[in-house]
């Protein structure tokens, strides 16, 4: 071809000599070995799978297998007193009521308040309401757990115990509680309930909407008659993976709800949760090799059983909501 | 429909409306309560109170007064509350992040490219997805423990971390790599991108999904391979969305203490971090140890670096929320 012709402009041949491959086989050598780089990154995530549960698995049957511990006793036991004391238990019980506890006041407070809201950003909010509320929900998302740990801490218990002096004349509530800590984990958990949720009611059908109304329901009907049991998996879905963060959260219950373990349902006592455990063990430079290190791993076998078992329940949730509505 | 149940009715909407109202709000006022708390605990510390006064004083700002007490970034941390600072902690912070972001950004990217522009519909790779949905899941302080034996103690194939590790490399550079990796920046770096991963891949994800296929038809039908579509087309397309999604995930790796405290990152350190392998210490476990002290003047030192974390953070998410808006403004 002659070179003078426009097509072979200056640029087009240098575009030619950087980028093109020379041949097709070429071209296709390199577009497996991309292919096969990005399928190994992908592999990847399986592995970080695999190494969780290989190695929780191995070392909590290494700890099951230590003379000083039994695996009836670890499952069913409520005494758990690893360090403390002339004789250890380790029922892992007391550290479970812990967990549910402060997740419990944590979800008895986000889910509903979580719920509600989504419903208004969705179906009553004006454009420029939505446009306060959703920066607020998302800069609370952004917050990171130590800062809600010192919220509780500095804020959330003292009040609840001037609280109680104003109405009952005692403050009831110790200084680390399973309440504070428990509203402090709502307040991390709202923006994922509400988020969520809000997608979940935005992914319902305007048709639905409409029929609604042409029957002469007001937007409560509507919205809580008609929306919110057409997205309800969605919803549920927003519950499951907010409570398992709730039972995952460690900085706010290592601040603030304390470090006592024992088999309660009083959310005014000190608690300690799965995660505050493991906090404290190797907070105290536990030794590699030894029982108080090797419980910490069975505790986080547990705590790993609980948030998986939540999140695979919450994701098949979500996804036949999803298709539902495709 | 009789006139009082359609009172009733209209009555019942009303008060949903104002329940709602008051709900929703709530988040605005437990942001608010949030903010006033910090900074009315913490702000003695990053603002030179005498400087303040004698503009007070003055009664007029001749020239702009340097209020900002710089001590508090620039020394290290201390047993006296007066003297302490943030300097190990902040500088800990950006290695260990910057180290994560470089670690976690290409696995990340590659993860989400493969499954959304590569991957057939095997059940392979059906499972690979689900896989990484259900890892945002696990708990951060699981991913410190895995942190911890598989990077940290390297699973005690190379002996134990606290006796005469393996060196690999020149011996006094601060690029050498010893073994079992240790309590190090790399160490932290790597625990952390396992926390994030799954925000990157996911984040990332929608943010493919968002391009429209005609892109991708119209550059395959020109001939180009499905690698050039993705680097050329599909990656420019959605590299707002993506840089969104990563800018969050960094958020999401300067706030958490969870994992690094399993790692074993050390309470007091009077030394910057020079290198991979340097020992380190990051904000919020500064702030935890802070915060978890009994007198008061911790409490308002935890605060004051509270407050340097979350504009830090706040201005991430700024970006991350300009970004989204330039996104969606420009692709109806």
């Amino acid at each position: 071809m002659n070179t003078s012709a426009p097509t072979d402009a200056p640029g087009v041949i240098e575009a030619a000599r950087r980028g093109v491959p020379r041949s097709a086989e070429s071209r296709d050598a390199r577009e497996r070995l991309i292919r096969g780089l990005l399928q190994l990154s992908a592999l990847f995530s399986i592995g970080i799978t695999a190494a969780i549960i290989l190695t929780l698995a191995w070392e909590t049957v290494n700890f099951i297998a230590l003379p000083e511990v039994s695996l009836a006793d670890f499952l069913l036991g409520t005494n758990w007193s690893p360090l403390l004391g002339a004789e250890q238990h380790f029922g892992v019980w007391p550290l479970v009521s812990g967990t549910m506890l402060v997740a419990g006041v944590g979800a008895a407070f986000a889910l509903p308040v979580g719920l509600v809201s989504a419903i208004y950003l969705s179906e009553y909010a004006r454009p420029g309401v939505r446009a306060t509320l959703k920066p607020a929900l998302e800069v609370l998302a952004g917050v990171p757990t130590v800062v809600y740990g010192f919220f509780a801490l500095t804020v959330i218990t003292p009040g609840l115990r001037w609280l109680c002096t104003a109405l009952f004349g005692v403050p009831i509530f110790p200084g680390y509680n399973a309440t504070g800590a428990g509203l402090a984990v709502g307040v991390m958990i709202l923006p994922i309930v509400c988020s969520l949720s809000e997608d979940a009611l935005r992914a319902v059908p305007r048709g639905l909407r409409e029929g609604a109304f042409a029957l002469g329901g007001t937007r409560f009907d509507v919205s809580v008659r008609v929306v919110v049991p057409a997205a309800l998996s969605g919803i549920l879905a927003s519950f499951f993976l907010a409570i398992t963060r709730a039972v995952g959260e460690t900085m706010i219950v290592a601040l603030a709800a304390g470090g006592l373990a024992h088999l309660t349902v009083n959310p005014a006592s000190e608690v300690q949760t799965m995660t505050a455990y493991m906090v404290q063990i190797f907070l105290g430079d536990a030794p590699a090799f030894g029982v108080e290190n090797l419980s910490s791993y069975a505790v986080a076998a547990v705590l790993f059983v609980f948030t998986f078992s939540l999140t695979v329940a919450g994701n098949a949730l979500l996804r036949r909501f999803q298709e539902e509505y495709e | 429909m009789t006139a009082a149940l359609r009172t009733r009715r209209l009555l019942q909407d009303r008060l949903f409306l104002s329940t709602c109202l008051v709900l929703t709000s709530l988040s605005l006022v437990v942001l608010c309560l949030l903010l006033s708390s910090v900074i009315s605990q913490g702000w003695r510390g990053l603002i030179d109170v005498e400087a303040l006064r004698a503009v007070f004083a003055e009664g007029r700002i001749g020239r702009i007064p340097d209020l900002v007490r710089w001590n508090f970034f620039s020394e290290y941390a201390s047993r006296k509350p007066l003297r302490a600072g943030i300097r190990a902690p902040l500088l800990g912070t950006i290695w260990v992040c910057a180290t994560c972001m470089l670690l976690s950004l290409p696995l990340g990217v590659g993860t989400a490219i493969y499954l959304e522009e590569f991957a057939a519909r095997s059940r392979l790779n059906r499972f690979i997805a689900l896989n990484v949905r259900n890892l945002a899941g696990v708990p951060s302080i699981v991913y410190g423990i895995i942190g911890l034996t598989a990077f940290v103690r390297m699973f005690g194939i190379f002996g134990d971390v606290d006796r005469d590790p393996i060196r690999i490399g020149p011996a006094d550079s601060d690029f050498s790599l010893t073994l079992p990796i240790g309590h190090s920046v790399l160490a932290g770096g790597l625990t952390l991108m396992l926390v994030i991963l799954p925000i990157i891949i996911i984040s990332t994800q929608e943010a493919l999904r968002a391009v429209p296929r005609g892109l991708r038809q119209s550059s395959l039908a020109l001939g180009a391979t499905l690698w050039q579509t993705t680097w050329k087309v599909t990656l420019p397309t959605a590299l707002p969305g993506i840089m969104t999604g990563s800018i969050l995930a960094l958020s999401r790796a300067i706030g958490e203490a969870a994992p690094l405290l399993v790692v074993g990152i050390p309470v007091f350190i009077a030394c910057d971090p020079e290198g991979p392998m340097s020992p380190f210490t990051v904000l919020p476990f500064q702030i935890f140890n802070w915060a978890g002290r009994p007198q008061p003047a911790f409490h308002a030192l935890a605060a004051s670096a509270i407050i340097v974390l979350l504009a830090a953070l706040l201005s991430f998410n700024a970006l991350a929320i300009y970004l989204r808006h330039r996104l969606q403004t420009r692709t109806p």
